[in-house]
């Protein structure tokens, strides 16, 4: 795994300049190049670099699901005992509208789950629809699941490192 | 706005991330047989529309050295917009979502360094006055940040 130590103070004002976003224009490396004082070539080739270390996943769009029409959100909740977490998180990982699987820590007694699956759908029933399809794959797997929906964004700006 | 075809196929294409060369907007656009300036001005109206959160570089929050975790709350409903607003006040919270069950209040704070989790955690508790309850990931099974537009 790479870490921040392989960045330089140069990759930190790069970070800085375009965390918010970049601009959209012809040639965006360009302006964050303007902004950070260095050539636009630079800027790109430091760009490959992150993102071949995977310090960036991607230059990308970042829709809002919601206006998308995603806008049953479910926060699936499954507890499931340790030794078979990683199978019962390899089994709902496997399905499409699974977007992220991760295992968290249980705070007995009152939150026993320890496995979370976001699932996205257009509405409330095809959440509860694939919920079910979800309990049946891992049937004995998990003792018991809850659905936390979303009901409102209150904040969505994405990573901030400070300048 | 409504979204057609063309916008639909520019925002699903733009999720896997543009080209890193010197005109990428000009390069996507030739996969998709649009000029550079149809995909500007098509990117620029679902920005401005609200249609793209963000447009830029992606940041892996572990990878950069950085800490993260998703926390909790359980907060009053009569308190809610006061905290939800104490809460997003902190630069360290990425995004923040209200959902229905008794903690009802879930977002993630992401840290320069590891260590600074716990004090930010700590920090959001003493201004709202609220217990926070953090969910550190242990192991991920799968991720996949697209939604198919």
């Amino acid at each position: 795994m790479s870490d921040a130590s392989i960045l330089d103070e140069i990759d930190r004002r790069i970070m800085l300049a375009t965390q918010e976003g970049l601009p959209i224009v012809a040639r965006p490396f360009a302006a964050v190049a303007e902004q950070v004082g260095i050539p636009e070539a630079e800027v790109i080739a430091r760009f490959r670099f992150m993102q071949d270390q995977g310090i960036v996943r991607r230059v990308a769009a970042v829709p809002n699901h919601y206006r998308l029409g995603y806008t049953a959100n479910g926060m699936t909740v499954w507890e499931v005992p340790l030794d078979v977490i990683d199978e019962a998180g390899q089994r709902l990982a496997a399905l499409e509208y699974v977007s992220h699987c991760y295992r968290r820590p249980a705070k007995p007694p009152e939150w026993p789950y320890t496995l979370f699956a976001m699932v996205h759908a257009k509405d409330r029933a095809q959440v509860e629809a694939r919920v079910m399809e979800m309990a049946a794959l891992l049937g004995d797997l998990a003792r018991s699941h809850t659905v936390l929906y979303s009901t409102k964004i209150l904040k969505k700006t994405g990573l901030r490192i400070q300048g | 706005m409504e979204l057609d075809a063309t916008d639909r196929a520019l925002l699903n294409r733009l999720q896997d991330g543009i080209p890193l060369v010197d005109r990428p907007f000009a390069a996507v656009g030739e996969e998709l047989g649009l000029s550079e300036d149809a995909v500007l001005a098509r990117v620029a109206a679902m920005k401005g529309a609200g249609v793209l959160s963000r447009f830029g570089p992606m940041f892996h929050a572990e990878r950069m050295g950085g800490g993260l975790t998703l926390a909790a709350m359980a907060v009053p409903a009569e308190d809610f917009d006061r905290v939800a607003g104490q809460v997003n006040a902190f630069p360290e919270v990425a995004h923040n979502y209200a959902r229905e069950h008794a903690l009802n209040m879930w977002f993630v704070v992401a840290t320069e360094t590891p260590e600074r989790v716990a004090a930010v955690c700590a920090a959001i508790e003493e201004r709202t006055g609220l217990p926070v309850y953090p969910f550190p990931k242990l192991a991920e099974y799968y991720l996949n940040l697209r939604f198919k537009a």
